[in-house]
């Protein structure tokens, strides 16, 4: 791999290996997505595409490895504000002691969306009761005024706030065409609505990269199409890059410039669309389903 | 600091870590069955005390005087009418409940605990409640003041859930029923696929557990004497931070942090302070939870995303 | 169901003859020996009258039941209960709409306000008590229906704050009005210590953790003799108005109420003061927590209940939020502890057991999770109908279980329907 100057890497994983027991879900996965791209992470079932993910978003700790996020703001080493056990080098250095110890206590998850990653659900994960606008005013959360004293008193720099939490939610709605649907409860919209109003929760964020798990799952094809202009719009037009996760083999050759295949837990192909197709790993991977040559959808 | 005296805390709490690891039997099965907590557990073992008390009292009051006879009559009946009681509760309060709002099913547990609760007191009255001491025996280590004291009872608790588990342990490594409760524990609903009767699993392990509650009520009723309707409360907690030592989901774990629990509760009243045994072995379930919550013998849980 | 024929009928009622039958075997059962057979001394008393009754109505129930269950109208009533528990739970309403309740706000408050002055003492501690209830249902409700934490030890920190009242007033010589805010921080302080560790672990081990936490205060209070005075108790001081003593004569070298006003001593003053002023605290809260609910960390709560996952997909600390709503839950039940001291003027460690937090878990899910309207009514409801009902108070908790295991199978989400606001931005949305 080499480092285009123009588009340097927003994500950097390096040797990130997961153990559960004794079972190896991921041996030495390296990659990197170039800001501004629109990357593609697949492979059979079971290859560890998920697991991969849910690393990048601080669901999981990895066994070993780095992941390095740049954003215009930092650099942030995400396996670092999970919070990591101690070394026994922490007791002589207070403090990369202090350091740990704070991301022990506060850190995890949350810290990884707000250094600017922000992802979806395999399992569409909405608050299901409650409706659409106000979750993506929870998604809103860390932009607000949270200040309790200003919030119980309604001052006008809160009330300012709040109106431009509404405003903000208002326009994402429109631009994923849920503006009707915004005082519906999440959970009793149809199926598609609720796949595009999870990515527009994620968006409300602020991400810098965007991790979508299986965004097409469960959509008919005019809404799979829909999806995927909608995807490249989101990159186009608000700045995000996009990292997704796909089986729909048409959806991922049309959309992505740049693929990971992953299978058994390793990277076996790693280029533009064109390249990995025609790798023989990857057919060997997908030999059977032929899924490669077939743009079924 | 004597050895006698140590080594009769050890003695009772063994005891007592006995019986602790037999009502955890109920709380670590269902747990891993139907991940909730029954919270009417410890009110199902106060029943068995109860149970206990009446049955013997019934047997002595129709002149029966073969001990051994009354003992086995009142470990059945009061083994049939609890493993009833673990039975209808989960009917009654938790089976409607699958698949509601999380919480629910716990409420339900904490409504079906007080009604079993106030239900003994209405029935019963509140006052403490006693049997008689029934097997004397006690054998004598040691010479002069300096000595160690087994009863019969304390030795017949020590064998009688040694015993217990060891059958348990059979019948879920071994049996055709026990296969089938591990397979529902690690997945429902593949389970039901493959044409087990899952809810006919769940009420097996309802009614495994109440009987294992039940056989400590007997034996506890037999060694203290004395019990009110409110002694379900603490010990099920108790109980409760025994199987979260041992592991959650564990067998052998609900009996080692029975054992643990119990032992070092034993040795903390006896050394430290009577009074605040309850305090230590509360605080015990706390530490345990926020630094070990999988226990000593569970797994790990991987987060489900 | 159209083919009623007679041997539909015949085999309809043997299925409720045999379902009877099996119903009365068991619970003839279960309820044999423990209701029938009643443990005097070590011997029994013969009451079996009592369980054959019981099992004969419960029988004669699941007859019923089962017949009424295959005619048309108990089809009917079948489908519409699945129907509601399939519906969703919440309706959303707009601002509109709610205005209408401004007038019922209003009927409300002007009632609260009238009955201290028209009722006999022993209604007026019952309403003092009501309100206590309603305090600490509307607390525990931040807890346990906003953030879905199910707290069982909650009368822990209600303990806190009558306690922090009582020694605050034997060692420190604090007064009503200073101890009031120090015990609920102090509450607040203990909820931050105990959440803090406790928040990041999973629902159940919650519940059960705020339950030994409840015992463990409880028996603090008990065995520490020399400090808390243990089961003999603390008395508590009774409040002021601006130094003005709700007493006959001044103790603390004040003056008391009616002589500065020149009215002739009545002990009813003093309960007056504290249901008047619980009331203002009552109505405080009640707006402290509707405008929670529509700001950031009211939301963030709701979210978390919802699904905690998503939460930290979204940048939220959960355990920070949660431990929000635990403290915020914890220094309401101090303040509500605080008055319970002032009123009884005299407390000891058996208030505050088990039962207690059973109760306002009770309370809460009965007026349904998260509804501030629902748990008023439950909370003033559960008070007011076991004072009304003197000869069934020993049925009180055991009603409660009865009621709790029902409402959970019937309506997990309380008698009523929760609402939620409607967003509407001019301009942006017609």
């Amino acid at each position: 791999m080499t480092t285009d100057p123009i588009h340097p890497p927003i994500l950097e994983v390096a040797g990130l290996t997961m153990r559960f027991g004794g079972i190896l879900a991921l041996n030495d996965v390296s990659f990197e997505v170039r800001r501004g791209s629109i990357s593609a992470l697949i492979g059979p079932n079971g290859a560890g595409k998920t697991t991969v993910f849910n690393c990048l978003t601080g669901f999981y700790k990895a066994t070993e490895g780095q992941i390095m996020l740049h954003t215009p703001r930092a650099t942030t080493d995400l396996m670092n504000i999970l919070g990591q056990p101690f070394r026994t080098s922490d007791w002589i250095n207070p403090a990369s002691f202090a350091n740990r110890l704070y991301y022990k206590m506060l850190g995890g998850t949350h810290r990884v969306t707000q250094a600017g990653v922000a992802r979806t659900f395999q399992n569409v994960r909405l608050f299901k009761e409650m409706t659409a606008i106000e979750n993506l005013l929870v998604a809103q959360h860390l932009q607000l005024n949270r200040n309790l004293v200003a919030g119980l008193l309604q001052t006008a720099a809160y009330r300012q706030s709040e109106r431009d939490a509404l405003e903000r939610a208002y326009a994402w709605l429109k631009v994923f065409g849920l503006a009707e649907d915004a005082n519906r409860l999440a959970g009793e919209l149809p199926y598609g609505h609720q796949r595009r109003l999870e990515i527009a929760r994620a968006m409300c964020t602020g991400p810098r990269l965007l991790c979508l798990d299986e965004p097409a799952a469960g959509l008919n094809p005019r809404e799979t199409v829909e999806l995927s202009e909608l995807i490249r719009r989101l990159r186009d037009e608000h700045g995000v890059t996009i990292l997704l996760i796909e089986h729909d083999m048409g959806l991922v050759m049309g959309l992505s410039e740049h693929i990971v295949v992953l299978d058994y837990g390793e990277v076996i192909a790693d280029g533009d669309p064109h390249t990995v197709a025609r790798h023989p790993a990857v057919l060997a991977a997908y030999l059977g389903t032929e899924a490669v040559h077939d743009d079924e959808s | 600091m004597d050895w006698h005296i140590l080594a009769q805390q050890l003695v009772n709490g063994l005891t007592l870590g006995s019986i602790y690891g037999l009502i955890a039997i109920g709380y670590t099965m269902v747990y891993g069955i139907v991940g909730m907590i029954n919270f009417a557990h410890g009110d199902v073992y106060m029943v068995s005390a109860y149970l206990t008390a009446i049955c013997l009292a019934v047997l002595f009051s129709f002149g029966i005087d073969s001990l051994p006879f009354a003992l086995l009559a009142t470990l059945a009946t009061t083994l049939l009418i609890t493993a009833a009681y673990g039975w209808t509760i989960e009917r009654i309060a938790y089976r409607p409940l699958r698949g509601a709002p999380r919480l629910a099913p716990l409420i339900s547990a904490i409504g079906m605990s007080l009604v079993l609760q106030n239900g003994v007191q209405l029935s019963q009255g509140a006052k403490t409640q006693g049997v008689p001491s029934l097997i004397p025996a006690t054998l004598r280590l040691g010479e002069g003041n300096d000595f160690v004291q087994i009863t019969l009872v304390q030795l017949m608790i020590i064998v009688v859930s040694l015993a217990s588990m060891a059958m348990l342990t059979w019948l879920i490594q071994r049996t055709s029923l026990g296969r089938q409760c591990r397979a529902t524990q690690q997945d429902r609903r593949m389970a039901a696929i493959l044409g087990i009767n899952t809810d006919r699993i769940i009420s097996t392990v309802f009614v495994i557990g109440a009987a294992m509650a039940a056989i400590a009520g007997v034996l506890v009723t037999l060694n203290y004497g004395s019990f009110d309707f409110y002694i379900g409360f603490v010990t099920g907690i108790k109980a409760f931070t025994a199987a979260v030592l041992g592991g959650i989901g564990s067998l052998p774990g609900a009996m080692l942090g029975g054992l643990i629990l119990g032992l070092s509760e034993a040795l903390f009243s006896g050394m430290v302070n009577t009074d605040y045994k309850d305090v230590f072995a509360f605080s015990l379930l706390v530490l345990v939870l926020i630094f070990r919550p999988t226990g000593l013998l569970g797994k790990p849980e991987v987060e489900k995303v | 169901m159209s083919p009623t024929s007679k041997v539909h009928w015949n085999l309809v009622v043997r299925q409720a003859v045999l379902e009877a039958a099996a119903a009365f075997v068991l619970a003839l059962l279960l309820l044999g020996p423990i209701v029938g057979l009643v443990l005097d001394g070590y011997q029994v008393q013969n009451e079996l009258q009592r369980p054959l009754l019981i099992a004969a109505i419960i029988a004669a129930g699941r007859f019923l039941v089962t017949l009424a269950l295959q005619t048309s109208i108990g089809q009917a009533v079948l489908e519409r209960f699945n129907a509601r528990r399939r519906q969703p739970g919440v309706l959303v309403v707009s601002a509109s709409e709610s205005d209408r309740q401004r007038w019922w706000l209003l009927i409300m408050v002007v009632v609260s306000l009238s009955v201290p002055f028209l009722a006999s003492k022993y209604w007026l501690t019952v309403l003092i008590q009501a309100m206590i209830y309603v305090l600490l249902g509307l607390g525990l409700n931040i807890v346990v229906g906003l953030a879905g934490l199910l707290d069982l030890g909650y009368v822990a920190f209600y303990a806190v704050g009558a306690y922090g009242l009582a020694l605050g007033a034997q060692y420190l010589d604090l007064g009503f009005w200073s101890a009031l805010p120090l015990a609920a921080m102090l509450a607040a302080l203990f909820g931050g210590v105990l959440g803090f560790p406790v928040l990041r672990m999973h629902g159940d081990y919650l519940a059960i953790v705020t339950l030994g936490f409840g015992e463990i205060i409880r028996l603090v209070l008990n065995n520490w003799l020399e400090f808390t005075g243990g089961p003999n108790g603390v008395s508590a001081p009774a409040p002021q108005l601006f130094g003005l003593e709700f007493t006959r004569t001044a103790r603390d070298g004040g003056m008391p109420f009616h002589e500065y006003f020149q009215i002739s001593y009545d002990p009813l003053h003093r309960f007056i003061f504290i249901y008047l002023a619980l009331f203002l605290i009552v109505c405080l809260m009640v707006v402290v927590v509707t405008r929670l609910r529509n700001m950031p960390v009211g939301r963030a709560w709701e979210a978390l209940r919802e699904d905690e996952i998503a939460c930290r997909a979204l940048g939220i600390n959960h355990v920070l939020v949660k431990l929000s709503a635990f403290m915020m839950g914890a220094t309401v039940g101090g303040i509500a502890g605080v008055f319970f001291a002032t009123y009884q003027g005299f407390i000891n460690p058996m208030s505050f057991n088990f039962f207690e937090s059973a109760l306002i878990v009770a309370i809460v899910v009965l007026g349904g999770l998260g509804s501030t309207t629902g748990v008023i009514v439950a909370a003033v409801v559960l008070t007011i109908l076991p004072e009304l009902l003197r000869a069934f108070a020993d049925y009180r908790v055991f009603t409660f279980g009865v009621l709790m295991v029902l409402m959970m199978i019937w309506r997990p989400r309380g008698l009523m329907r929760p609402r939620r606001r409607a967003f509407e931005v001019k301009g942006l949305c017609r």
